[in-house]
């Protein structure tokens, strides 16, 4: 169930996540998706345009992230805003392991109205990938 | 490259109607590997009192993006496509997406600029159901990178 307003200060920590990304996890969600880009799948391509790599979609990655508020919450429905921007490549080397994105997250304000400000951090190899990432919650 | 300020202010026509799929919002959960039971199983859905499945935050990305890559596809508008990125993206909710829905978008130009030869295009999109019920409406930057500059 969605954790209580009540029982949620500020600086509470949610439960950090780490999710790999492999190459097989681009070409799924640009089937998924709909977004076929070439510089998610082909590497002569990503690196012709000066890209290190082929780079995994930023929306891959906005999805990635916000798994650790809905799985916190429960109930996905009470996310009412999520946004951020896309500040760092997520590049996805073409071997077993590929990138590895690490996921925290913190609230940072109650609001009147029993929502909850909840700032998110996402990285690969200790460098930031999404910039004034931030959610906003409906508390039970 | 300067970007057509005439489409600053611009709403298109409503989309043609997006029939949200139970199938498809499976699709997407699998491919972000979000086994929430609540995007899979109505069952799951159903006890927290959704009709039916509903979509991952971010799903509402295939019904905007599709409005707004359009126009930006607009020769007239001046953007070179093939230099572009996602520069951000937000989302607010009325409430989740659910399978069975009928969406209509109707997406508008808010700004065209050009920053350190980045040509910078924000558009939103409000998605709404035929019926006229908001449902959430996304706000997207995209980034057309300066011919010079290497990286994204």
């Amino acid at each position: 169930m969605t954790p209580a307003f009540a029982d949620i200060e500020v600086g509470y920590e949610l439960p950090s996540q780490q999710f790999p990304i492999t190459r097989a996890d681009l070409v799924r969600y640009c089937g998924a998706s709909g977004d076929f880009n070439i510089i998610h799948w082909n590497e002569r391509i990503a690196t012709s345009v000066g890209l290190p790599n082929v780079i995994a979609h930023g929306m891959f990655t906005m999805a990635e992230a916000v798994r650790v508020v809905t799985d916190w919450l429960g109930d996905p429905g009470a996310l009412v805003d999520y946004g951020c921007r896309f500040t760092r490549p997520v590049v996805v080397a073409d071997d077993d392991n590929g990138a590895l994105l690490t996921v925290t997250a913190k609230v940072t304000e109650k609001r009147d109205d029993n929502t909850a400000l909840i700032t998110i951090s996402a990285s690969c190899d200790d460098a930031t990938v999404l910039g004034k990432a931030q959610a906003i919650v409906r508390l039970a | 490259m300067a970007l057509n300020q005439e489409f600053v202010g611009r709403s298109f026509p409503p989309s043609p109607v997006y029939q949200v799929g139970r199938e498809k919002i499976r699709e997407f959960a699998t491919a972000i590997g979000d086994s929430n039971p609540v995007f899979h199983d109505p069952a799951a859905a159903a006890a927290l009192g959704y009709a039916d499945i509903i979509a991952p935050p971010t799903f509402a990305i295939i019904v905007s993006l599709k409005a707004v890559t359009g126009v930006a596809h607009d020769p007239e508008l001046g953007l070179d496509y093939s230099r572009v990125v996602h520069g951000d993206q937000r989302f607010v909710y009325t409430r989740p997406i659910c399978a069975g829905d009928e969406l209509v978008v109707t997406a508008t130009i808010e700004s065209a600029r050009t920053v350190a030869g980045n040509d910078m295009l924000s558009a939103r999109a409000d998605v709404a159901t035929t019926a006229g019920e908001h449902v959430v409406t996304t706000y997207s930057t995209i980034v057309a990178r300066a011919a010079e500059e290497a990286g994204a």
